[in-house]
């Protein structure tokens, strides 16, 4: 019997978001799609399967799920952030994981 | 991993902003900064930086920026401050003025700061004679942060990529600097070699340009500024 494998491998990164104010989850999701968007057009942005899994608005922490062959421009893209609305900001990647349990483990982001 | 930002722009007037800027890098995951000084600077200034450095664990470096306009001005300023500071980079606004920065041994690093074609420098004859020298290529990533957006982005990314290429074919040292002047601007060092894949640089060889490349250049620059240098190769061991 062939072994269980997903279709499309994962990576999940834990972000932490540096920014004046606390912007919410949507504005931080925008601005990485913005972002892939803008480097690497729609057919990139289609093959990153990007969706931001859950935002910490108070410790301004968050889990980004993406596809792991997308996973160099993810990083880029990111890296490039430079506004997240119309504030100033930046956002580091703190880790990256397969699972989420492994990243929660190895950051504070609790699930 | 020692991770090294040669060119973190500290505003050494604002002792607040430049200590959060200090303390941001080491946050970061940076442990030696080279931080860009005026010639004029009093060195009460300079040992004030260092002991914001030493609060954070940080290895302070002297930098010292040149933007000559012609090669005399160049040779001028090389030979009047060179052994004032660690490391020494040439702004390159003119061809003539590259090509004497490339094949004079003082200058440690070459900067090319503009997103005209015309203007971009570094050829294959730029590199020959820095490969020669041992000067290095310096890109700064904040100018990058700053222009990713429309054809501005476009001229960047086709001048960096093209100059990676030369430098790669002629051995040229590359570094990445954050060039940052605001917390803000400042990545992790990873998110410098993640940002490198825009202009196609391996992972791998980005981390040699925030590491290896930098500390090699800091460590030559302090064995030739100390007092026991006497040439490349001769030292003094014992005094008689």
């Amino acid at each position: 019997m062939k072994a269980f494998t997903r279709l499309v491998r994962r990576r999940y990164l834990a972000l932490r978001v540096d920014c004046e104010e606390p912007p919410d989850s949507s504005a931080v999701s925008e601005a990485v799609w913005n972002a892939v968007l803008r480097l690497f057009g729609e057919v990139g942005a289609s093959q990153a399967g990007l969706y931001l899994v859950k935002y910490d608005e108070k410790k301004r922490l968050g889990v980004l799920r993406c596809s792991h062959k997308a996973l160099p421009m993810v990083r880029a893209a990111i890296a490039s952030i430079t506004r997240i609305g119309n504030a100033p900001a930046a956002v580091h990647v703190i880790r990256v994981s397969g699972t989420l349990k492994a990243l929660s483990r190895k950051t504070a982001i609790t699930s | 991993m020692k991770f090294v930002d040669l060119h973190l722009c500290v505003p050494w007037k604002d002792e607040g902003q430049a200590g959060r800027l200090i303390a941001k890098s080491a946050e970061l995951g940076y442990s030696q900064i080279g931080v860009p000084l005026q010639p004029s600077i009093k060195p009460e200034v300079v040992n004030q930086m260092r002991l914001l450095c030493d609060e954070s664990s940080l290895d302070f470096v002297t930098r010292l920026d040149l933007a000559p306009r012609t090669p005399g001005e160049l040779l001028a300023g090389l030979r009047r401050f060179r052994r004032s500071f660690e490391v020494v980079s040439v702004f390159c606004s003119s061809k003539v003025v590259a090509r004497q920065a490339a094949k004079d041994r003082r200058v440690d690093l070459l900067c090319f700061q503009s997103f005209d074609p015309q203007k971009s420098f570094f050829d294959r004859a730029e590199a020959e004679l820095a490969s020669a020298s041992g000067a290095a290529l310096e890109l700064d990533m904040a100018q990058a942060l700053s222009s990713l957006e429309g054809r501005s982005g476009v001229g960047l990314f086709t001048r960096l990529r093209r100059e990676v290429a030369v430098a790669k074919s002629f051995d040229v040292p590359i570094i990445f600097s954050s060039g940052a002047s605001q917390p803000l601007l400042l990545r992790k060092p990873q998110d410098y070699a993640a940002l490198a894949f825009l202009f196609d640089v391996e992972a791998s060889f980005a981390l040699e340009a925030l590491t290896m490349n930098p500390a090699a250049v800091v460590e030559r620059n302090r064995k030739k500024l100390s007092a026991d240098y006497v040439a490349p190769g001769v030292r003094v061991i014992k005094e008689a």
